[in-house]
């Protein structure tokens, strides 16, 4: 490239460079502000609202409490059992995110490590059915429940739960665990160990951090879930807090200081957990879906 | 897995109704499927989603990655607030915007009444669905956004350097640069955000219901209110059916498209 240089055109071309810079930086973080505040801004104002009665929240929508009234919350825990639903939530999402990682760990190394019939088909098999919608099975897969009589208990939840996030855990795993040097596992052969030995003292520590981001990410996903949970367990004692949201949703749609309540109450956790878990929890779920 | 999907072929046969009494009707189903004018309007709002999240949920994800991948303060801040809203259940995300779309005292209403205007029925037939999906959308931003930024990070410095000898400004050097070299991810994205939307069930539940007069209704609510609300077991495994298939023919279809076209880095 030519270029003829003189000390007025290159003094130019560096104001022009600094215009440049300043200007698209002010518009870059300007544009970046602005959406910060669109997922920050709504969720201010429902956690202010929470506060207040449904007729001030009419009256004034973005005056502050007068007061910091718990009114609405003692409401949710008292009139629709919110900590009951919690406590449902909790044990559904819990033990599948358990038979999760102990299936999917199982399955992952056998399928990692052991060379046996059908081996190929299986891992094509597991591929398709990471593209299958729950909406495909969830009409035959309540006929069955029905048959066997587990609607409405935590078993109707924990099962397809289980059943849908258990391929893509096997596929996380199993990649994770093939990248596990074939030294290790000889040398625990020679050594005398067991296949369940080396399956527990090895394979399950070295990829605890495949197991961490499955665990996220069943966790949050089964946790957030709420057309398997409508379908199979819309019963008030075992309903999840999705369940729950739904209903306060078309029972007490007018009362808005009730509904913003109850936004709160099933977010806050879940947020404190994500700014304390943030890398892991980002990781967890773009590397489980971009792999699924 | 597999088994459950016999079943639903099998039963798309029937008509049942309560799932009691179970009448051979051969192809009865699929006749009313294609007669159907509701399945229609939900095909159609689920491809319009489709495009809409491609456009909307990659590009604003790309963009906001290429503008945080070029600031040096506060990218962390950035991560953390574009993310947020994915790990939070798409049913109270669904019940907060049903609050600021409320009518008497939403958050939009009311910020139409500082300035003095009038009020809107957010929720009627000919914004329901927008209304349903800016929100869906809005969610999955912050996922696409880092995806993308991952695979920028990637990008070698050395590369940049070099353009900003040859003198290239910062348009140049992402129109040349950048984008080329994360087509690969952009296509992970945009099939991700194809297949994503035919799993669109909690969000246009919770808002809508598919109403009003299923102006809002996508494939996922419309098959669970004709199955668990109309209780016809039979057509809604059909529809099930139909969804698959559409799924099948979308995605090779994107694939086809969007083929293996990237630049590496060598």
């Amino acid at each position: 490239m030519k270029r003829k240089f003189s000390a007025k055109k290159i003094l130019n071309k560096i104001q022009d460079h600094f215009i440049e810079i300043s200007m698209t930086k002010f518009v870059i973080y300007m544009v970046l502000i602005a959406w910060a505040s669109t997922t920050i801004l709504p969720l201010l104002w429902v956690a202010n609202n929470s506060f207040r009665t449904t007729t001030q929240i009419v009256n004034a929508p973005f005056s502050l409490p007068d007061s910091f009234n718990l009114a609405n919350y003692i409401t949710a825990a008292e009139r629709i059992n919110i900590l009951n639903s919690y406590k449902n939530s909790l044990i559904m999402s819990g033990t599948t995110v358990l038979l999760v990682l102990l299936f999917g760990g199982m399955a992952g190394y056998a399928m990692s490590r052991f060379k046996f019939k059908f081996r190929g088909f299986i891992n094509k098999m597991i591929i398709v059915a990471l593209m299958i919608p729950a909406f495909v099975t969830v009409v035959p897969v309540y006929e069955i429940f029905i048959e066997l009589g587990i609607v409405n208990t935590y078993l109707a939840l924990i099962l397809p739960h289980t059943a849908s996030n258990l391929v893509f855990a096997t596929m996380m795993l199993s990649a994770y665990m093939s990248s596990v040097s074939t030294e290790i596992e000889e040398a625990a052969l020679l050594d005398g160990a067991t296949r369940w030995q080396i399956f527990t003292k090895i394979f399950v520590p070295i990829s605890r951090p495949a197991f961490a981001t499955v665990g996220i990410f069943t966790f949050l996903w089964s946790y957030n879930d709420l057309f398997s949970a409508l379908v199979f367990v819309p019963n008030k004692s075992v309903q999840p807090i999705t369940v729950l949201l739904n209903q306060v949703k078309s029972q007490y749609g007018t009362d808005l200081g009730l509904q913003a309540t109850a936004v709160i109450v099933t977010v806050i956790p879940v947020l404190l957990v994500y700014i304390v878990l943030q890398k892991h929890i980002i990781k967890g779920l773009t590397q489980g879906a971009v792999k699924g | 897995m597999f088994y459950p999907i016999l079943r639903s072929f099998y039963k798309t046969f029937f008509f049942t109704v309560h799932n009691i009494n179970p009448e051979y009707i051969g192809l009865g189903n699929y006749l009313k499927l294609v007669n159907d004018p509701v399945i229609w309007i939900a095909t159609k709002n689920t491809f319009i989603f489709m495009i809409a999240a491609v456009v909307f949920q990659v590009g604003l994800g790309i963009l906001l990655a290429v503008f945080v991948d070029l600031i040096r303060y506060g990218k962390n801040f950035f991560r953390t607030t574009f993310f947020f809203p994915i790990v939070l259940s798409a049913a109270s995300l669904g019940l907060l915007f049903r609050l600021l779309y409320n009518y008497n005292a939403g958050l939009l209403n009311s910020v139409l009444k500082l300035f003095n205007l009038e009020p809107i029925l957010w929720l009627d037939a000919s914004k329901a669905l927008a209304m349903v999906m800016i929100p869906t959308i809005w969610q999955y931003v912050g996922f696409y956004f880092v995806i993308i930024l991952t695979a920028l990070t990637k990008i070698p410095n050395a590369l940049y350097e070099v353009a900003e000898i040859e003198g290239a400004n910062t348009f140049q050097r992402i129109t040349k640069i950048t984008l080329p070299l994360i087509f690969q991810d952009i296509r992970v994205c945009i099939v991700l955000a194809i297949t994503g939307t035919l799993k669109v069930f909690d969000m246009v539940w919770m808002i809508t219901a598919g109403g009003p007069f299923d102006s809002s209704q996508v494939l996922g609510t419309y098959m669970y209110s004709t199955v668990f609300q109309q209780r016809l077991f039979g057509y809604g495994s059909t529809i099930a059916i139909f969804i698959i298939i559409l799924g099948v023919v979308v995605t090779s279809l994107t694939n086809k498209f969007i083929g293996n076209r990237g630049v590496t880095i060598d």
